[in-house]
């Protein structure tokens, strides 16, 4: 019989921990090992008794039986049934008991099982680490940021009638809408609800939105994988509306002004919202507001990833994935503009002719031959100079690849899953250079921002690059929104419309 | 039937936390309450069955049988046979458990008895708060941590 024991002190409530752990039917909510997690048919995820299939993000399935659950000990017992791992005989115990020295929280788990003979040492090591610490430390990041989130500013869900005691400003706050965010988790989780969007501060404008720009950064947002959002809190980051009021010492905009903005931090999915001026661009005439939502994240991103990142040189051979997405769209109309040879790597013919309209000279599809090897093939043995991926984990080996001597791998997005681990040492078969920007860190002065903006507007205007919308949905839909974006039923942008006022 | 918890951590492993308590005669050594013990009848201070007799720093004096002691589960149960707090049926459990991530200890320590109702809360208060926490903030300052 092996036996683990792991144990570990959380800085949060027992009962902010408890409401974590004693879901059943979470751990895909949370645990870095599970890919997702479903019930057998009919049982609640409190339901001594209940099922819950896992599928690890390695592939295997496990299903596993609540034996006990205990509110009054927090405390709750289970058995594996099946699984691809061989434990046998598994039970395990999850027991929380308060520190209350400081209000924090001890939390042991613990199991016992078989394994086939000469396995023990290796098994017992993955579930001491790979489920029991791995587990500590996604529960600590989640109930820890919970608790910081307690005092983070708007947006405040609306109070039932009667303000609190000390709102000063209740003549003036707006009640708008916007779509929260309760918890991280799937796109059942984005509902409208009542906001109250207060008046701006100094240096800050209050905004009515007209148009709401949906991005994949959104979907990380809204599932916990990227720590921008704290639950409960407003998706978006990217929107177009109109300048209502404003606090003092905001000298650059006025009332009734159109401006678009696509930063952090999140809270873009709202009829309303007040915020720093700083981040605010005016937009020209020529630019609309639904074409500001729908293009400005992603071509400031085309921007920097152009200009700045790689200063794309004419004739130098560009490889960009996803020419047919939101950005590789851009990022083939301006490259292409700017006297580089494009070449596109996309997965079927319709998306191969989305990407020739926008600028692609050629365009791979998988094929008998490797991507490198197409590659290679279409630029006689040179390879490519700079290589835009947001593939990630499925490319990112190809790309290295690919690459010509001193060439430049900007990976700037993992939308098959996270590259791992890599040995630098690769790089030199080609003199590599990589880069993983963060649109964060181009963009986080007003002068960045007007300066990469200023370039886009102008190649807007000139229709270098040009927006193209696909699909709109009501603010109130933004669920559906994401499930489209997340089944990859979406072309081109997505935008929302929050709803006219009445 | 009242209950008292309290549980703190202890920046140094079980096992070494367990070496300064788990001497039943030992509280003077580390509790800042404790004056003077010594064990009934020249027993061991680890022979379950045992009865330490000792002296409050305040002069009160207290007699407590030792009832479970276990250097496997690091923990120790014993109960008030004469004391003049005015509790009755007192049973308490003072018990280690390891953090393993760290070199940390989970100490426990909790208490049931049965009092008078307008005397309960004070109790609770002074024993979670004096007796419990205080030994732990005392255990805290030995161990740095």
């Amino acid at each position: 019989m092996v036996e683990v024991r792991r144990s570990t002190v959380l800085d949060a409530p027992i009962t902010a921990v408890w409401e974590v752990l004693r879901d059943f039917n979470g751990h895909d909510r949370w645990h870095p090992a599970v890919a997702s997690s479903l019930l057998d048919g009919g049982k609640r995820t409190d339901q001594v008794g209940a099922v819950r299939n896992f599928r690890l993000t390695g592939g295997e399935r496990i299903r596993e039986q609540l034996l006990s659950l205990s509110d009054r000990d927090h405390r709750l017992r289970y058995t594996i049934v099946e699984s691809d791992v061989p434990l046998q005989d598994y039970v395990a115990e999850v027991a929380l008991k308060p520190v209350t020295d400081g209000d924090r929280t001890f939390w042991s788990w613990t199991s016992r099982f078989r394994t086939p003979a000469g396995r023990e040492r290796e098994l017992q090591q993955l579930v001491a680490e790979g489920v029991y610490e791995a587990g500590f430390a996604a529960v600590r990041a989640l109930v820890e940021r919970r608790r910081s989130a307690q005092t983070a500013p708007a947006p405040v869900p609306k109070e039932p009638r009667s303000a609190p005691a000390g709102t000063t400003l209740e003549g003036d706050v707006i009640e708008g809408e916007a779509i929260v965010v309760a918890r991280h988790g799937g796109p059942e989780e984005l509902r409208l609800a009542p906001v109250q969007v207060p008046p701006p501060g100094p240096g800050e404008v209050r905004l009515r939105h007209t148009a709401i720009g949906v991005n994949y950064i959104d979907v990380y947002c809204r599932s916990g994988y990227f720590e921008l959002l704290q639950p409960p809190g407003v998706p978006g980051m990217e929107a177009a509306g109109e300048v209502i009021d404003l606090g003092p010492g905001v000298p650059h905009l006025h009332k009734g002004q159109r401006v678009a903005y696509a930063c952090a931090p999140v809270g873009a999915y709202a009829t309303h919202r007040t915020m720093k001026a700083d981040l605010l661009v005016p937009l020209p005439e020529s630019v609309s507001d639904e074409t500001a939502a729908a293009v400005l994240l992603k071509g400031m991103t085309a921007e920097f990833l152009l200009h700045r990142v790689h200063k794309l040189q004419a004739g130098e051979t560009v490889l960009i994935f996803a020419p047919a997405g939101g950005v590789g769209r851009l990022l083939c109309q301006w490259a292409r503009h700017l006297g580089a040879r494009v070449i596109g790597a996309t997965t079927s013919e319709e998306k191969a002719a989305a990407a020739r309209a926008a600028g692609a000279e050629e365009v791979i599809l998988p094929g008998e031959r490797s991507l490198e090897a197409q590659v290679m093939a279409l630029t006689d043995g040179h390879g490519a100079d700079v290589i835009y991926d947001a593939v990630g984990r499925d490319s990112f080996a190809h790309s290295l690849r690919a690459l010509a001597k001193c060439g430049h791998l900007v990976s700037y997005g993992q939308a098959s899953g996270d590259i791992g681990a890599w040995d630098i040492g690769s790089l030199a078969s080609n003199s590599a250079t990589l880069s993983r920007p963060n649109f964060g860190h181009y963009t986080d002065t007003p002068e960045k921002v007007r300066a990469i903006t200023a370039r886009l507007f102008e190649a807007l205007e000139q229709e270098i690059i040009t927006a193209e919308i696909g699909q709109r949905y009501p603010l109130a839909a933004a669920a559906e929104a994401h499930r489209a974006l997340e089944g990859r039923r979406t072309r081109a942008a997505t935008i929302l419309l929050p709803q006219e006022e009445t | 039937m009242t209950e008292v918890y309290a549980s703190s951590v202890i920046a140094a492993p079980a096992g070494e936390v367990w070496a300064r308590i788990r001497d039943f005669n030992g509280l003077p050594d580390w509790h800042p309450l404790i004056a003077e013990s010594r064990i009934e009848s020249g027993a061991p201070a680890d022979q379950v069955g045992c009865v330490r007799a000792f002296r409050l720093q305040d002069g009160g004096f207290i007699r407590e049988k030792l009832l479970a002691l276990s250097d496997y589960d690091f923990s120790c149960t014993y109960a008030i046979l004469e004391s003049p707090m005015g509790v009755e049926n007192y049973v308490a459990t003072l018990k280690l458990t390891p953090v393993t991530d760290g070199e940390r200890t989970f100490a426990e320590w909790s208490a049931e008895f049965d009092c008078a109702p307008e005397a309960e809360a004070e109790l609770t208060a002074s024993i979670g708060g004096n007796v419990f926490q205080g030994g732990f903030d005392a255990l805290k300052r030995l161990f740095g941590g």
